[in-house]
C-alpha cells in the first residue's frame, strides 16, 4: 500500500492508504480527526471542506495520494488551545448553527473567504456559500456570522 | 470506488507514454468530475496518471494578441489573473462562476475541455473566441476539437497542454445555472474578434455548438435587438428534469441577448 506523508494542523503524519482512499477518509479514519464531516458524498454539500496549502477544497473529492506533501488545515487546527478562532467565535455569537453538521465546512470555507476578501459584503458571502449546504438555519445567521468573523479576523491582523 | 494504480506524472511525455500503452488508464487533472465519477463506480480505470505535479502545464501568459492558459491552470487563477481580467474579462468572469469556490480551487481548464461535459462553461468560450487547443502533438482549432457528448478530437496518447485565446474586441458570457450544481442549463458566450462574431452555446445540446444565424445577425448589427426574430429549434436539444428542450431553446436567445448587452 502506498504511504502518504503530509502535514495536518502543523503536525507531520505518515499514513498507509489505498490509492482510492479519499483525503476525508485519511483524516477521519486514519488520523481520527472526525471534525471534518461527510454529508452528501457527491461533492456538493461542502461539509468536508478543509484547506490544502491554504485553499479550501472538498476533502471527499481529493485522493489522499494527491494530497501527499501538502499542508492540510482542518477544523481541529483552527482554535488556539481553549481560545476559539475568531470565525468560530462569530458562529457561536451569531447563532450560526443549529444541528452543527455543516458547520466545520462552513467555518473552513468562511476562513478561506476572509483570507481572500477581508471585508466581504452580504452578497459576496452568499455567492461564496454556493458550495456549502445547510438544511437548518436558512443561512441568515451563517451569513451574519461570517461577516462578523471576517471583520474580527481583519481587526486582529 | 474500485481500486486503481496511481502515478504522479513527471512530465507530459511521461504521462503520454503511460496512456498510450494502457487504454484503460486515465489522466486526472483537478479531478472535480473524475473523482465523483469514480466514487459512483461509473468508471473503472486501471490507473490514474496525475498531471498535478507538472509545472510546465500551469500558468497564464500573453503571447502577441492572445492569452495562453496552461492546461493545469485552476479556475480560481483564471478568474483572478490580471492578464485575463484586462484582456478578456468575459473569460475571467466565466471562470469565476464555475461550480463553487472549492471546485474552482481544484478544477482546471484542460480537464474541463478534455472532458467536454455538455454543461461545462469553458467549451462555449473556446468556441466563441475561436481559441486554439494546444496538445503534446499538434494545434487543434476550436471548431475541430469538440466532437460529441464527452468526446473530443484528442487521440489516445494526446494531452492538452494549453489553450490560446485570441483577444476579442468585445465578449461576454451569460449562463442560466442549475441552482444546485451551477452547471449551465444554458450558457451563451458571444464574442466579436477582428470584426467576426461567434456565438458559442453550452448546456443546451449534447455538445457545445455555434449559433450561426445569431452570428450572422450580430455581424450586421451588434445589438441584442438583432436577435429578436431569431429562434433556435428545440429538436435535438437536451431535455431533463431541470429544463425541457423547448425551454432550453428559448433560453439560448435570452442568454445571447443578455450577453450582447453585457458586452456593450
Amino acid at each position: 500500500m502506498p504511504s502518504v506523508t503530509l502535514t495536518v494542523n502543523g503536525k507531520q503524519a505518515t499514513v498507509e492508504v489505498e490509492n482510492r482512499t479519499l483525503l476525508v477518509q485519511l483524516l477521519r479514519e486514519h488520523l481520527g480527526l472526525t471534525g471534518t464531516h461527510v454529508g452528501c458524498d457527491t461533492s456538493q454539500c461542502g461539509a468536508c471542506v478543509v484547506h490544502v496549502d491554504g485553499a479550501s477544497v472538498k476533502s471527499c473529492t481529493l485522493l489522499a495520494v494527491q494530497a501527499a506533501g501538502t499542508n492540510v488545515l482542518t477544523i481541529e487546527g483552527l482554535a488556539k488551545g481553549d481560545e476559539l478562532h475568531p470565525m468560530q467565535a462569530a458562529f457561536r455569537e451569531n447563532h450560526g448553527l443549529q444541528c452543527g453538521f455543516c458547520t466545520p465546512g462552513m467555518v473552513m470555507s468562511a476562513v478561506d473567504l476572509a483570507h481572500r476578501n477581508a471585508h466581504p459584503t452580504e452578497h459576496e458571502i452568499r455567492e461564496w456559500l454556493e458550495g456549502n449546504i445547510c438544511r437548518c438555519t436558512g443561512y441568515h445567521n451563517i451569513v451574519k456570522a461570517i461577516k462578523a468573523g471576517a471583520e474580527a479576523m481583519a481587526g486582529s491582523r | 470506488m474500485y481500486d486503481f494504480k496511481y502515478q504522479k506524472a513527471a512530465s507530459v511525455a511521461d504521462a503520454a507514454k503511460v496512456i498510450g500503452a494502457d487504454g484503460e488508464a486515465k489522466l486526472v487533472a483537478g479531478g472535480m468530475t473524475l473523482i465523483p465519477t469514480l466514487k459512483q463506480r461509473l468508471a473503472k480505470p486501471s490507473a490514474l496518471i496525475d498531471l498535478g505535479g507538472i509545472a510546465e502545464l500551469k500558468g497564464i501568459r500573453r503571447e502577441g494578441n492572445a492569452i495562453v492558459i496552461g492546461a493545469m491552470t485552476k479556475h480560481v487563477d483564471v478568474a483572478n489573473s490580471p492578464e485575463v481580467k484586462s484582456a478578456i474579462p468575459a473569460l475571467a468572469e466565466l471562470a469565476s462562476h464555475i461550480g463553487d469556490p472549492a471546485v474552482r480551487n481544484r478544477g482546471t481548464i484542460g480537464g474541463s475541455i478534455a472532458n467536454n461535459d455538455p454543461a461545462a462553461d469553458y467549451p462555449s468560450a473556446v468556441v466563441a473566441l475561436n481559441a486554439t487547443v494546444i496538445t503534446n502533438k499538434r494545434k487543434i482549432a476550436a471548431d475541430d476539437f469538440f466532437k460529441a457528448l464527452f468526446e473530443t478530437a484528442l487521440g489516445s496518447d494526446e494531452i492538452v497542454t494549453a489553450v490560446s485565446f485570441p483577444i476579442p474586441e468585445k465578449a461576454a458570457y451569460m449562463k442560466f445555472p442549475n441552482p444546485a450544481s451551477r452547471y449551465a442549463i444554458v450558457g451563451t458566450f458571444v464574442a466579436k474578434t477582428g470584426g467576426n462574431v461567434r456565438v458559442g452555446v453550452t448546456g443546451a445540446g449534447p455538445c457545445v455548438f455555434r449559433w450561426k444565424e445569431a452570428e450572422a445577425a450580430l455581424g450586421k448589427s451588434w445589438n441584442g435587438d438583432a436577435l429578436k426574430n431569431l429562434s433556435v429549434k428545440a429538436d435535438g436539444l437536451n431535455s431533463d428534469i431541470h429544463a425541457s428542450s423547448e425551454y432550453r431553446a428559448h433560453l439560448i436567445g435570452v442568454m445571447a441577448r443578455r450577453a450582447v448587452a453585457k458586452a456593450g
